[in-house]
């Protein structure tokens, strides 16, 4: 067995932390994640993508990315799926994700601008 | 779903949609009585009865309820598959209460699953919404309160990264050793 955290360790991640920006706090010039984690995205597997997609934002030290979720779209059978809005450009939906996908997505369109076209659903 | 964490997550999304500020999740393990149950406290608007009757049909609420939509009747489905049941309470303007009882050894028991993600997802999503999470096993508890998380963190939020990992991290070590012994 591992050790247990105590919350007296907060304290040092305060410290760390205190540096670091906000991953909510909403402006203009964000680029916005948005997960679907209605009943259906929960159960195709939203919450596994939603960690990867706060693991690599972690890793890669992102701070102008806020994550958010959504509730069903009606699009059930194309989840777990997320909306990508970048600043000034039109809503990108990524559709039947996994982990890997979602960490895909940050390095290579929200890090790099380039779109993973094959995993996009055209016009909703 | 494939575990109970997920379903759990899931009735919590419905407890914020009701404009929950606090949501309490108990889990009660009892290996005399061979019972656990799950229990989802909120402080959100409430349902009248005429509601309440309706939300574990999964016919009727689909669209037009569509936030409560499948999330209960699943639930619903998880406990009876195990022998227990799922019981909804509420109060317009006070909350709702959803209790699902397990019978803890029934061989098509859902696993809880891991639970220090469902809550690390909850803290990530709505970090103005306290959670409270009690996890009794027999005699062995943990008890998890964002109130005390965010009064230690001041003006550092806590869906920053740094604070999501330690709550992983945190939740997972202290659930390990009070279920295995």
């Amino acid at each position: 067995m591992g050790v247990i955290k105590s919350i007296e360790e907060l304290e040092k991640i305060r410290e760390q932390a205190k540096d670091l920006i906000n991953l909510r706090k909403d402006n203009e010039n964000k680029t916005r994640i948005v997960v679907g984690m209605g009943t259906c995205g929960i159960s195709a597997g939203a919450r596994q993508v939603l960690l990867a997609i706060l693991d690599e934002i972690k890793k890669r030290n992102l701070t102008d990315v806020i994550v958010t979720e959504t509730g069903c779209i009606g699009l059930c059978k194309f989840e777990p799926l997320i909306d990508v809005i970048k600043p000034g450009q039109p809503k990108v939906t990524y559709v039947n994700l996994d982990p890997d996908k979602a960490r895909q997505i940050v390095a290579k369109h929200i890090v790099n601008n380039q779109i993973i076209e094959e995993w996009v659903i055209p016009n909703i | 779903m494939k575990e109970l964490s997920l379903h759990i997550l899931d009735i919590v999304e419905n407890s914020i949609n009701a404009g929950a500020t606090e949501v309490e999740i108990q889990i009660v393990e009892d290996n005399k009585q061979n019972l656990m149950t799950i229990t989802i406290i909120d402080n959100g608007k409430g349902m009248n009865e005429k509601m309440l009757e309706k939300v574990l049909d999964p016919f009727f609420t689909t669209r037009t309820t569509r936030k409560v939509g499948l999330g209960l009747p699943l639930f619903a489905q998880a406990a009876k598959m195990a022998g227990g049941d799922l019981k909804i309470t509420s109060k317009i303007g006070l909350g709702t209460k959803v209790e699902a009882t397990f019978i803890k050894n029934h061989i098509d028991l859902q696993p809880l699953g891991n639970m220090a993600e469902t809550l690390v997802t909850l803290c990530a999503l709505y970090p103005n919404v306290d959670f409270i999470y009690k996890h009794l096993v027999d005699d062995r508890s943990f008890v998890f309160d964002t109130k005390e998380i965010k009064e230690r963190l001041k003006d550092v939020p806590i869906n920053n990264p740094l604070v999501l990992g330690f709550i992983k991290d945190y939740v997972e070590s202290n659930l390990k050793s009070i279920l295995e012994v």
